[in-house]
């Protein structure tokens, strides 16, 4: 991120402001309230100096490779072809001087499933929803690879994204730009199948040998699920009424400090 | 004679020890397949290394990991995120605080709502608790694992005072899963700070018998000066993090470079490094983030806010939807969390980058052509975690 | 025999009795020291308390009760070890450590048989270990003990030479190699003309007993030589694949030495068991055991001070020292005392 943005204390004149903003320091356009996030669609945030920074040289060495881009909370976010990942990594090495490999990860947009029931008052265990909905920047399909890297001398970092087929996920490999993507790539291959081509050996690296399937796959269930089905709340005590704070939940009062 | 690793250049004097093991091809007496693990005293855990040996040198090693997998980023999927913090906790389970503290910022960023000055204050206090913790730890056992038979017992004796005040302030040594969205759960007993206070002397004091007993031996010098150089570049391009790039000379500490969190944009603190990059070199930049912590500590102290801890959340807390990226300078190293939230009570899919993962990934590199005894010095040196390798 | 207790006995019941002192004395050594400096006095320097239940009294009964629990064990043997050479492998260790003490003088007549080449021959026996180790570390089928073993057959074949050579200085300035001549010519020898010490040769081979007892450190594989037992490496490195009484004999042989060695440079360095002086000979016989014990325990107490304090050095370190530092300060000590002694 750049350094030259003076950060954003408590007490900045942003009391106004409600709710209380988690502001990026190097955002001064954020300074104005934010409308209520709409929980379907993400929102737009403007971009600081740095996102542009990166996205203006990205776009310039990548062209029309780069599909999308969007800002996570202060990440950017940029979806590129998948004819052009690797490049993307070079040109994320040489010109956006991202020296550093965070991690390259896999992603599986199907819905997850049901577990508990919205309606009911189970708590124990998430419901999500059944609607496929794709997350910044966007994606083609169900599957989509994901690396962020960073820059040890300009402190910035990307998130690059790129979509994966289903029928024959195939992505090119970093393994020659940034040598640890070896491990990453591994993982992401046993936890979802994607293959790398320009991998030296892609075998398994957590699972052993003779492991069937892609466990990290929404179609794959959590095996402990399988052997005993989650038996929801176990131990109920009555809820306190609503608008009636439980003490350690919302909590106003404090102690003195010592 | 230079080499590449992608497209890294490495100098010459980085693969003397390499040349070396060119020597004893023409012998050819045979080499001999041994497995360091996964039941290995210098492994800290479950590692395999299966290291092909010719005598005492290392051909080739390939660590085996895995042993500890318990599938942490498929079960965050049918966890809410309080249920996913106790989880989480266990990933690096010597400085567990710090594990939460990522996740919970993300989740909050995601909320859009901001923990009391308070609350910031006291996670900085426990983080940088953690961390000295974890530290004086690692300055007793890489004595052990150079055959100093006294250092982890001062070590762990004074680690003790560390757990002690986490204990009293969260009511758990190792896995405090203290961390709410929103704040923490409790506020501080009466008395903590006092003794606080009295416990950063006894790390100051730990620090310098640690330094004297060890750092000061020429023995100790013998087995680790220029053991498992790593240059700078390439460790970045293997995602090596923390102090193990510092030591080798990365001026880099995302507590002061990264986005801001915490109260560490408050705090007045120095980031040490050191130019070899070999394993002297990340024990020393260790033992002098060891003392910072403390130094730290103690300002923090000094700058408590008083105020509420916990923020207006409602009961059933049901995440916006989005996807954040929250990275931290951990005790290990850079630890983040990828969370993709659907509006749900729980993530929808969290990437947990762990710092250890990728602080192993370059041991098949870094590994070659040392001895046997050097490479557990090696091991010691980089300081891993299984959990936070395997999550 | 022994004069004060005035009673005559035949050659085959003095063997006996002194076989069964020499017996009996090993693992009293060994269990002394193994008690005294390996579970106390490393205890209190790691700041902990060590054994204190067992027994009652600071726990003074824990290595008997140790002892006794490793002779009940199973007897485990890999399926793939050469079960002869396994078997043999600790005795031939504890067997050279009997040996040495045949000639360690405790009184003025106490002693198994004074050899008069004494010095030469407990050094060529306490070698024998060598061939135990390297038995174990092979028959065990094991790759860490193979390792283990041959580290430890570098490392006991490269100190045998700094041993022998701090040894000579003593031996040319006592002008005798029995250990009863030595002990003599340190009691009734004079520092410039006053005998009230007498002459112990630490004052005047101090670099003698630098090097003894550096070379005695490696001798015994104890840290910072300690590379064929590397606990965080190797995990008992020769000694993995032993269990219940054969490890017994290894713990037992690995302590009896230290025993024997602490008393070998008491004797050679510190006077042995004379109290220069104490010319009373039924007197000397009584308290020259305790004597020796006590001088013994001075330098254990310093063998097993570095022991925990230091960090162990890498094999090709180890011998580096050896080869390139040791033996040549040894020759050189030999040099210039043979210079002084001519001229002196």
């Amino acid at each position: 991120m750049a350094e030259d943005t003076p950060p954003v204390h408590e007490g900045d004149g942003h009391e106004g402001d409600a709710p209380d903003a988690v502001i990026p320091p190097e955002a001064p356009v954020d300074a104005e309230p934010e409308p209520e996030p709409e929980p379907a669609e993400p929102e737009e945030r403007a971009y600081s100096e740095a996102e542009s920074e990166l996205l203006a040289r990205l776009e310039g060495e990548l062209g029309d490779a780069v599909v999308d881009h969007a800002d996570a909370y202060g990440t950017l976010v940029v979806r590129v072809r998948p004819d052009a990942w690797r490049r993307a990594a070079e040109v994320a090495k040489t010109r956006l001087e991202c020296d550093f490999l965070s991690f390259v990860a896999g992603m599986d947009w199907q819905p997850a499933p049901r577990e508990g029931d919205e309606e009911s008052s189970d708590t124990s265990a998430p419901v999500q929803p059944t609607e496929t909905t794709f997350g910044a920047a966007g994606s083609e399909g169900r599957f989509q690879v994901f690396a962020h890297v960073e820059s040890t001398d300009r402190h910035w970092g990307v998130t690059l994204k790129t979509d994966v087929t289903d029928a024959a996920p195939s992505v090119q490999s970093w393994v020659g730009v940034y040598p640890g993507a070896d491990w990453h790539e591994r993982e992401c291959w046993e936890m979802y199948g994607f293959t790398f081509d320009g991998h030296p050996s892609l075998r398994h690296l957590y699972l052993p040998g003779e492991f069937e399937g892609h466990p990290l796959r929404k179609d794959f269930p959590l095996l402990a699920r399988v052997v005993k089905p989650w038996p929801g709340l176990v131990d109920v005590e009555p809820m306190p009424e609503d608008g009636e704070p439980e003490s350690s939940e919302t909590t106003a009062g404090s102690e003195e400090p010592t | 004679m230079s080499a590449r690793a992608g497209d890294v250049e490495i100098a010459p004097e980085d693969l003397r020890h390499l040349a070396d093991a060119q020597l004893n091809v023409e012998l050819d007496t045979g080499d001999m397949v041994l497995n360091l693990g996964p039941q290995h005293p210098a492994t800290h855990g479950t590692l395999r290394l299966v290291v092909r040996l010719d005598g005492e040198r290392v051909i080739a090693a390939d660590p085996v990991i895995g042993y500890m997998h318990r599938g942490y980023e498929k079960l965050t999927e049918f966890r809410t995120y309080p249920q996913v913090t106790t989880l989480i906790n266990r990933i690096d389970w010597l400085s567990s605080f710090a594990n939460e503290v990522p996740f919970i910022w993300g989740a909050e960023q995601l909320m859009e709502i901001e923990a009391p000055p308070r609350a910031v204050h006291i996670r900085t206090i426990l983080t940088e608790l953690s961390r000295i913790a974890t530290f004086l730890l690692f300055l007793g056992e890489m004595g052990l694992q150079v055959g100093a038979l006294t250092p982890p017992f001062l070590g762990f004796r004074d680690r003790e005072h560390v757990l002690n005040l986490i204990e009293a302030a969260t009511g758990g040594r190792f896995h405090p899963n203290f961390n709410r969205i929103g704040g923490l759960k409790d506020d501080l007993p009466w008395g903590w700070i006092g003794e606080t206070r009295d416990t950063m002397r006894i790390v100051f004091d730990a620090c310098n018998t640690l330094e004297d007993l060890l750092m000061g031996n020429e023995i100790f010098e013998l087995r680790t000066r220029s053991i498992g150089i790593i240059p700078g570049e390439l460790g970045a391009g293997y995602g090596v993090s923390g102090s193990n790039l510092r030591a080798s000379g990365v001026d880099w500490d995302l507590r002061r470079d990264g986005t801001p969190y915490l109260a560490y944009p408050e705090l007045d603190f120095k980031v040490w490094t050191h130019s070899d990059g070999d394993s002297y070199a990340r024990y020393w930049v260790r033992l002098q983030e060891t003392r910072e912590s403390a130094r730290m500590v103690i300002q923090l102290l000094d700058q408590l806010p008083s105020g509420p801890i916990m923020a207006k959340v409602p009961r059933i807390i049901k995440v916006p939807e989005g996807e954040v990226w929250t990275e931290t300078e951990n005790p290990l190293g850079q630890m983040g969390y990828y969370i993709f939230s659907k509006g749900a009570t729980g993530p929808f899919r969290t990437k947990i980058r762990s710092a250890s993962f990728s602080n192993v990934s370059i041991l098949p590199w870094l590994l070659r052509g040392v001895y046997v005894p050097d490479v557990i010095t090696i091991l010691a040196s980089l300081y891993f975690i299984l959990g936070d390798i395997d999550r | 025999m022994i004069p004060t207790l005035a009673v005559e006995v035949g050659w085959g019941t003095t063997l006996a009795l002194k076989t069964l002192i020499v017996l009996g004395l090993v693992p009293f050594g060994a269990l002394v020291l193994g008690y005294t400096f390996l579970l106390k006095m490393m205890s209190h320097m790691q700041s902990r308390l060590g054994p204190m239940d067992p027994g009652g009294f600071h726990g003074w009964y824990q290595l008997i009760g140790d002892g006794l629990k490793f002779i009940q064990k199973e007897d485990v043997m890999p399926a793939k070890a050469d079960r002869r050479v396994f078997a043999l492998a600790p005795a031939v260790v504890v067997v050279s450590t009997f040996l040495v003490f045949v000639v360690l003088p405790a009184g003025p007549e106490l002693v198994v048989s004074d050899l008069d080449v004494g010095v030469f021959y407990a050094l060529a026996v306490s070698s024998l270990s060598v061939v135990g180790v390297l038995m174990a570390g092979w028959a065990s089928a094991n790759k860490f003990a193979l390792l283990g073993a041959l580290r430890a057959a570098a490392q006991l074949i490269a100190y045998e030479l700094p041993l022998l050579l701090a040894v000579v200085g003593v031996v040319i300035q006592a002008d005798s190699m029995s250990l009863q001549g030595i002990v003599s010519a340190q009691a009734n020898g004079e520092i410039f003309g006053i005998g009230l010490i007498g002459n112990p040769f630490i004052l005047t081979q101090f670099v003698g007993f630098a090097l003894f007892l550096v070379a005695a450190q490696a001798e015994l594989t104890q840290a910072p030589f300690d590379m064929p037992v590397a606990e965080s490496e190797l995990v008992a490195g020769y000694m993995v694949e032993y269990t219940g009484f054969r490890f017994l004999f290894f713990f037992i042989g690995e302590f009896g030495t230290a025993f024997a060695f602490s008393a070998l440079a008491a004797t050679l360095f510190l006077g042995g068991w004379a109290v220069p002086g104490l010319d009373n000979e039924g007197l000397s016989t009584v308290i020259g055991p305790a004597v020796l014990f006590a001088k013994l325990m001075a330098v254990a107490f310093l063998m097993f001070w570095v022991r925990f304090t230091y960090p162990r050095l890498r094999e090709d370190q180890l011998q580096t020292l050896a080869w390139k530092y040791l033996i040549p300060i040894g020759l050189a000590n030999i040099l210039v005392t043979g210079a002084l002694k001519v001229w002196i």
